[in-house]
């Protein structure tokens, strides 16, 4: 748990570890989280779903259901409107709402096991769930297609006829199920590979996996008769659950409130609408609120795993190391609908590295499983195991040590960056440097132990972002935000307060606002929210000091540019100014019905300036040369925070994504039988790591300041998954001998690699 | 949906054979409650036998020990004459599930599921324990292996409990273990079980042993062919080897979303070998 | 359908319910009584959410019926904190930053508790293997094992 310290000149907050402020609530069961509402007359809605893979929806009939008593509402494709094909952007991935409203509610065909068909609001569950087997459903099963590399073969089962391939004037005008292509990179990647002494090509193989969140997907609807309606959610952006439902239920978006309750995590898997337009168009049947809960079942059938993916990744070297060329084709699935996360993917494949040459080509394809959600830096995690596999493959080529193989190449200020623009201050080489200095790194190795090192790139965010600060009468301040804290975020958000207007941050109390309560506020996704709220929190700060000013100024009766704030206080900028006692917050809050009102700072802004965070890691395993078992006995993670505002909750956001990605390595997958159906919807067979399975995850926070944040932070909660699963492959390699091409990497494809051929 | 808690067998067994439609028995609820929670069963009747105190209790009984079928992992743990006994039964029963299915989870539940994975299976018949099993019609003993018949299957009759297992009397020089293999560390399901119940002379010959394996065909085999390879051996290398081979070559595993076919015979093997060097080594311990 | 009628005790109050008979114990615990801070993350005990004491065993309350709480002593995440202070357990998870979204963190506790009343000195390993069936997807259990390390350390000191 080192940190590497910059010269936080006179930061008095910012980098210290006080104790979060929903901290009480949370360890004594009191906060309350999606299904923790109970409201007068509430119903449980249950939703029936799809037993086929792929099929055509001939006939639904729900008159038995309705029948049932104790049964207030049953909706089915029938009463939501038809869409149009529009493309907007929901989370990291964009989306069609023609598509949205589709895998809401099957309309012409069901395309997944678990797609929705029906949904019932009963008096209790027990009785809806006995309404959803009376529902009749007709299907036509078709052909279905589950492998992205079947899904792109001439002749594949089509789930759209209407598709063609986007970004792609060579492909034909007939069905297809591949959606888009894109295309990245620039130089001459012919000439580099001709120019290289070295090359290594490899095909890798992986299987979607979910973000695994603890706390199912869950909303209250409530719709009442004058047209407006209310939704208490757990989600990462309750702006687009308000702006997606409204879409789907036909209202205005100011008709709708939606309150984000606490958020059992999410990952990315919580920035789409499931089961909340549902809900309210069966509360405005039954004229009544209505639960929607997901079993655990449903979050794994239904709701968004990210991308499996077919890549292709090839390389060229000098002999004495130098990268001249970087090609990658990337096939990832993109499930029932459009929208994989394959563009991040190319834009972030050699972001490492400093390159001359450099080509990725994606391919989005459909297939019939569900539909793809944002997880943790999407895209970027499934090319990484591929790139970094390569690149490790090349280093022991060269017999180089790969930290030296990845430093000679490694991206930094000033070098182009393989997705386009000009690199700003980053830093994977600090980072790179301190994998290498870390004594992880030395460790002497026994027996059936390897060491393998990787590193990862991410993007992050900023985005639209309004926040309110208001003065309490006593000299407190209540902040409000509009990004669901998932991890911790109302401490960073109390501390950074508490740093401009210099006081302590217990004075500040945070709380996230419902949709009423501020203006649209983009998801906490993208690593953003410590970046961009916490700008635009210290922005509120700011202004609410310049009128803290102006008030002392006013019963000072001197111009406020004689004030200035300091440690929490007005004071007059100089003896010049006159001779007066320092005004506190509690004196000017006191004094504010008399110096012009409430007084408040608010922001609104599309935060810009996110600064790129790298990481890099090293893994040691041992591996079990009889059973092909994997432990993990140490890892290390050196990731750039720019600036780490609470470390405890950075070092938080390191451990989470290894642990993420240490289970994605090993033994995540989804698993289909024949028919499509998926055969681990739990959390027995899809196994997650648990505690007994991990180290402790040494933590080391880079500081290499952001310089567009007012106190240098970067994002940090994605980049530390990107790399684990190419760093445990190549501990793998390193204590077996053998190179494992496909993910998971588990116990019998282990010891298929240790007993086959070569 | 009925529910029932009588306190004794013979009100147990009447409710089970008298009910129409659809009964189950609860012990720990560990397999039954998920079922239900599944919508994989329906009952109309659940008959919770925890109530019945010969099904609790843990006793030691002509040198060995009989138990409760509604004993919990937890409890058999926590025994030390047992666990001293028969580590491998106990470390086997423990296996299943987390702390807290431990604290619910029963022997005799893990047998009447049915599960060829079950983790105590080929720790039990390895063993040689048998089980007490009481009906409207009387009582019979049988052994363990006789319980299950298929995945999901068992040879109980309609109102038939399992009452106890009994593990029989050990002589000196004796040890058991079961190991298992699962991709996670805890909380998963066994891709191969083996048991491994051996004794030794002085002269550290192995004089009688029995060897299970479980997950690796439609119910839990007893091996005779791999306690074959040990008996009359040291239980060195070269016997190891044998046990192995006769361990997998016993095995008629299918392919499914918990394993290969060619990893569950391989591993088999591994597992057999491993488990009879803690056997032989708790074996020494045991004078 | 009839209900049962149940008396049992929840953090020593004596409380009394109706229930059918397939209600579990957690369904009891938050739909019928409010006791939310006990969660629902899978209803198959495989993650730990719900875990609660009863008559001293840890057990997930999704895999007990709840018709079986007659008679007994259920203890639940609201009860472990007295009146005056939190559990050390639960100042020592604030302490060590050992919840990210918290959703867990009450089956973590009450797992934990459960743990230290039965071994007061738990080593790493023995906290990682008694805690495998609690789930957590956000902190890679390390500050959570930190947390239950230190909280032991801290109330072996206070009962010496």
């Amino acid at each position: 748990m080192s940190i590497t310290e910059q010269e936080s000149a006179e930061m008095k907050v910012v980098g210290t570890r006080i104790s979060r402020p929903d901290g009480v609530d949370k360890v004594t069961g009191r906060a309350r989280y999606g299904a923790d509402l109970m409201l007068p007359g509430m119903l449980q809605g249950a939703t029936l779903r799809s037993p086929h893979a792929h099929a055509k929806l001939i006939s639904i009939d729900t008159s038995r259901a309705e029948a049932l008593p104790g049964v207030k509402a049953v909706v089915t494709r029938d009463d939501f409107k038809d869409q149009p094909s529009e493309i907007v952007a929901a989370g990291e991935l964009p989306v069609n709402y023609r598509d949205v409203v589709r895998n809401m509610m099957a309309r012409e065909k069901v395309l997944y096991d678990g797609h929705p068909v029906a949904a019932v609001a009963a008096t209790s569950m027990s009785v809806a769930k006995k309404a959803l087997k009376l529902i009749q459903v007709e299907y036509e099963v078709l052909p279905h297609v589950i492998n992205v590399v079947d899904a792109m073969k001439p002749g594949a089962p089509i789930l759209d006829e209407n598709l063609r391939t986007q970004g792609d004037e060579s492909a034909p005008d007939t069905p297809t199920n591949i959606s888009k292509r894109v295309q990245t990179g620039f130089g001459d990647v012919d000439a580099g590979f001709a120019a290289a002494d070295i090359i290594v090509e490899r095909e890798y193989d992986t299987e979607p996996v979910h973000q695994g969140y603890i706390e199912p997907q869950a909303c209250v609807a409530s719709y009442t008769e004058d047209g407006h309606a209310e939704i208490w959610v757990s989600t990462q952006g309750h702006f687009l659950i308000r702006s997606f439902t409204a879409r789907l239920c036909g209202l205005d978006v100011s008709k709708l409130k939606v309150t984000p309750s606490e958020i059992g995590g999410g990952f990315g898997g919580k920035n789409n609408v499931y089961g909340e337009p549902i809900a309210l168009a069966l509360s405005r049947k039954a004229h009544r609120p209505v639960k929607m809960v997901m079993s655990r079942n449903e979050v794994f059938r239904a709701t968004g795993p990210t991308s499996g993916a077919n890549m292709k990744v090839k390389v060229g070297c000098t002999r004495d190391g130098k990268i001249t060329a970087a090609d990658a084709v990337l096939n990832y699935q993109a499930g029932a609908f459009p929208g994989s996360p394959v563009m991040q993917a190319s834009m972030t494949a050699f972001a490492c590295y400093a390159l001359e040459n450099v080509r990725v080509v994606g391919f989005d394809v459909v297939s019939n499983r569900p539909k793809v959600a944002a997880y943790r830096a999407p895209g970027a995690q499934v090319v990484a195991f591929g790139v970094e596999s390569v690149m490790d493959e090349m280093a022991k080529k060269l017999n180089m040590d790969p930290v030296e193989f990845r430093l000679k190449n490694a991206a930094k200020e000033g070098v182009k960056a393989s997705f386009g623009p000009t690199l700003g201050p980053v830093g994977l080489v600090e980072c790179l440097e301190e994998i290498k200095s870390h004594p992880n790194y030395s460790v002497p190795l026994g027996p059936n132990q390897g060491r393998g090192v990787a590193s990862g790139f991410w993007f992050n965010i900023g985005g639209e972002t309004c926040v309110n600060m208001n003065l309490s009468e006593d000299g407190t301040v209540a902040l409000m935000v509009g990004t669901p804290d998932i991890g911790g975020s109302r401490a960073s958000m109390s501390m950074m307060a508490a740093e401009a207007l210099g006081i302590d941050p217990k004075s500040v109390t945070v709380s996230v606002g419902d949709t009423n309560a501020l203006g649209f506020n983009f998801l906490t996704a993208g690593s953003r929210t410590t970046f961009a709220s916490g700008k635009a929190t210290v922005e509120a700060a700011q202004k609410m000091i310049l009128e803290l000013r102006s008030r002392a100024a006013k019963i000072w009766d001197i111009s406020v540019d004689a004030v200035v704030w300091e440690e929490g206080e007005a004071r007059p900028a100089s003896s010049n100014a006159g001779d007066f006692e320092p005004l506190t917050l509690a004196e000017l809050a006191k004094k504010a019905p008399k110096t012009g009102g409430p007084i408040a700072g608010h922001a609104e802004t599309n935060v810009q300036g996110a600064g790129p965070s790298y990481a890099s890691q090293v893994a040691d395993v041992e591996v079990d040369p009889e059973t092909g078992q994997v432990k993990i006995l140490r890892f290390t993670v050196a990731q750039d925070a720019g600036k780490a505002i609470h470390p405890s909750y950075v070092e938080g956001q390191y451990q989470g994504a290894t642990a993420q990605g240490i289970g994605w390595a090993l033994n995540e997958a989804y698993i289909y039988d024949e028919n499509g159906r998926l055969e681990n919807p739990n959390f027995l067979d899809y196994r997650v790591p648990v505690a007994s399975d991990l180290p402790m995850i040494d933590s080391i926070i880079v500081e290499v300041p952001n310089p567009n944040h007012p106190y240098g932070v970067r994002g940090i909660g994605e980049t530390s998954i990107i790399p684990v699963t190419a760093a445990i492959a190549n501990a793998i390699e390193s204590a077996t001998g053998k190179r494992l091409l496909k993910l998971p990497m588990s116990p019998p494809e282990v010891l298929e690699a240790i007993e086959g051929n070569a | 949906m009925r529910y029932e808690a009588p306190d004794s067998l013979d009100a147990a067994t009447e409710l089970l054979s008298s009910e129409p439609g659809v009964s189950r028995i609860l012990a720990g609820g560990t397999d039954l409650l998920v079922q239900m929670h599944a919508g994989m069963t329906e009952p109309d009747l659940i008959v919770d036998i925890k109530k019945i105190p010969d099904l609790r209790a843990i006793v030691a009984e002509d040198s060995g020990f009989r138990i409760g079928a509604a004993v919990t992992g937890a409890e058999m743990g926590e025994h030390r004459e047992l666990k001293s006994a028969w580590p491998g039964v106990v470390e086997a029963v423990e296996l299943i599930g987390s702390t807290q299915i431990q604290g619910r989870a029963t022997p005799g539940g893990n047998l009447c599921n049915a599960s060829p994975a079950a983790d105590s299976v080929p720790a039990m018949v390895a063993a040689g324990a048998t089980v007490t099993v009481v009906g409207t019609e009387g009582t019979r003993e049988i052994p363990v292996q006789e319980i299950c018949t298929g995945p999901g299957q068992t040879s109980l009759k309609k109102g038939e409990i399992v009452v106890s297992f009994k593990l029989p009397a050990r002589p000196s020089r004796s040890g058991d273990a079961y190991l298992r293999m699962t991709p996670r560390t805890e909380m998963d399901i066994a891709v191969v079980g083996v048991g491994v119940n051996l004794t030794m002379d002085q002269e550290g010959n192995c004089i009688d042993a029995r060897v299970a394996i479980g997950a690796v065909a439609p119910t839990v085999l007893l091996v005779p062919e791999a306690a074959a390879a040990l008996i009359g051996t040291k239980v060195d290398e070269s016997a190891l080897a044998e046990l192995a081979s006769a361990a997998s070559a016993a095995c008629r595993p299918i392919d499914d979303k918990r394993g290969t076919k060619k990893y569950r015979i391989k591993v088999a093997g591994v597992l057999a070998k491993r488990a009879a060097k803690i056997a032989v080594e708790r074996a020494g311990q045991s004078l | 359908m009839t209900k049962q009628h149940v008396t049992t005790s929840i953090n020593g109050d004596e409380i009394e319910f109706l229930c059918e008979t397939e209600q579990t114990l957690l369904d009891i615990l938050r739909d019928e009584l409010q006791f939310i801070g006990t969660k629902e993350g899978c209803g198959s005990g495989d993650c730990g959410a719900c875990s609660v004491i009863v008559d001293g065993r840890l057990v997930c309350a999704c895999l007990m019926l709840g018709v079986e709480a007659q008679g007994k002593k259920i203890e639940t995440i609201e009860g472990i904190a007295t009146k005056e202070e939190l559990h050390p357990l639960q100042q020592k998870f604030i302490d060590h930053a050992a919840l990210q979204c918290g959703f867990c963190t009450p089956g973590f506790l009450v797992a934990s508790k459960a743990l230290l009343e039965k071994n007061p000195n738990p080593t790493e390993t023995e906290v990682r293997y008694w805690l495998a069936g609690n789930l957590c997807r956000c902190t890679g259990y390390d500050k959570i094992v930190r947390a239950v390390l230190d909280a032991a350390q801290e109330m072996r000191g206070a009962s010496a």
